[in-house]
């Protein structure tokens, strides 16, 4: 390969890494909107529903119902057209935005053929997986 | 009270969260709060939870805009998110179990530290050299100036900032802060990177912290879906109307206003956590 050709070669891979920085970009910007518009339509049923009841944030009713119960809580609430599971959704739904960026930079790394990075980007996801096993209610 | 009326303060009481902690720069999550805790007796787990919450709005939100524009150093973000993530996991373990009155005169501390620290005069300062720890890891780099060019800069102290960011990861896991104050000290004054890396990197960083504390707060129930929907819609439109203002005026006196409110919430708080009130 002649140098004109490694040369055109590292632009292109260049000009992909910028489109996929675009890219992340966009996910962030579009998951941030989407979820909160969910959350918000839950909003709304939750206050049709329960508006006139009289709330009681003031006392912590502490859970321990480990993450995939939740999971399933929030499906079958969803179905049932229940406002504070539909809110759920849309939590959970942002809180998976920062994951999305997470494993798209993996891919920009693994792209730029820069290993080292694509190693420590797993450590930081074996961190987080490993919240899930920690936090387990026992 | 109902539940549509609380709703409703909620609402708004974000909304001027939101837009005094971008005016502020201390961020909406650490001024939420005090605000639900002392002015509308919310339970502080569940204040944690919302703040969480927004927390990760507004990070993926404005880091969006950064990551495009070339500023945030995703390698020095994500090699440190190492140490906040595992700072966060013990953080958020700790929150778990440690008494009421503990986090409340914790997160009282930590409010006067960051209104403090958001007084202190920012100067850009950048060095060119770099330890050989932070060259292996690709640490140093450029980013654009008001004039379009790129700007090289060196990195100092990798394991000084690396351990600050544990704690300030820490600090994100226990109270639900996104702590910036802590970032931008381990960033700009250990390791030595320009003020706006470093301010744009902290944001960068803080959804992923948020996100390995939020499991194991979900878990404990600390997320309440009534308290969270207002604030975090609240938070995210007072954040966006701050900043739209920041763009045109430098509010010095503002800052100094505050910084001064922030104070004596923050007194309050910690007043309150010793007598067993919150």
């Amino acid at each position: 390969m002649d140098l004109t050709e490694k040369f055109k070669m590292s632009t292109e891979e260049k000009i992909e890494v910028k489109d996929f920085q675009l890219i992340v970009g966009n996910l962030l910007r579009y998951g941030v909107w989407i979820s909160l518009s969910i959350a918000f339509i839950g909003g709304i049923i939750y206050l049709m529903n329960h508006g006139s009841d009289l709330e009681n944030y003031s006392v912590f009713k502490e859970n321990d119902t480990n993450i995939f119960s939740v999971i399933t809580n929030v499906y079958d609430g969803v179905i049932l057209g229940k406002g504070e599971y539909v809110i759920f959704l849309g939590i959970i739904l942002l809180f998976l935005t920062p994951m999305l960026r997470l494993l798209i930079s993996l891919v920009v790394f693994y792209i730029e053929k820069d290993f080292l990075y694509v190693f420590i980007t797993m450590l930081v996801v074996l961190i987080i997986a490993m919240s899930i096993f920690f936090g387990f209610s026992h | 009270m109902t539940v549509l009326t609380f709703t409703l303060i909620m609402l708004l009481g974000a909304f001027l969260a939101g837009f005094i902690g971008s005016l502020s720069g201390l961020g909406g999550g650490i001024i939420i709060i005090p605000l639900l805790t002392i002015l509308l007796g919310v339970d502080i787990h569940y204040a944690i939870g919302a703040a969480l919450v927004s927390v990760i709005a507004t990070s993926s939100g404005s880091a969006a805009a950064y990551v495009k524009e070339g500023i945030t150093n995703m390698r020095l973000g994500i090699f440190l998110e190492v140490a906040t993530t595992i700072g966060a996991v013990c953080g958020a373990l700790i929150s778990t179990i440690a008494p009421t009155s503990f986090i409340a005169v914790l997160f009282g501390l930590t409010l006067i530290f960051s209104a403090i620290n958001s007084l202190r005069k920012k100067e850009e300062h950048i060095v060119l050299q770099s330890t050989p720890l932070a060259t292996t890891l690709k640490l140093p780099g450029t980013y654009p100036n008001h004039h379009k060019e790129l700007v090289a800069y060196g990195t100092k102290n990798v394991i000084g900032g690396f351990s600050m960011m544990g704690v300030a990861g820490m600090m994100s896991g226990l109270l639900g802060i996104g702590s910036g104050a802590f970032k931008v000290i381990a960033m700009d004054n250990i390791m030595r990177i320009p003020f706006k890396v470093s301010t744009t990197t902290s944001n960068f960083m803080m959804g992923v912290t948020a996100m390995a504390s939020s499991v194991i707060y979900i878990q404990k129930g600390y997320i309440e879906p009534g308290i969270c929907m207002p604030v975090v819609i609240g938070v995210l439109f007072g954040a966006m109307a701050g900043a739209k203002i920041l763009v045109k005026t430098d509010p010095k006196k503002l800052r100094l206003f505050f910084a001064f409110l922030i104070i004596v919430l923050a007194i309050n708080m910690i007043y309150n956590g010793l007598n067993g009130k919150i």
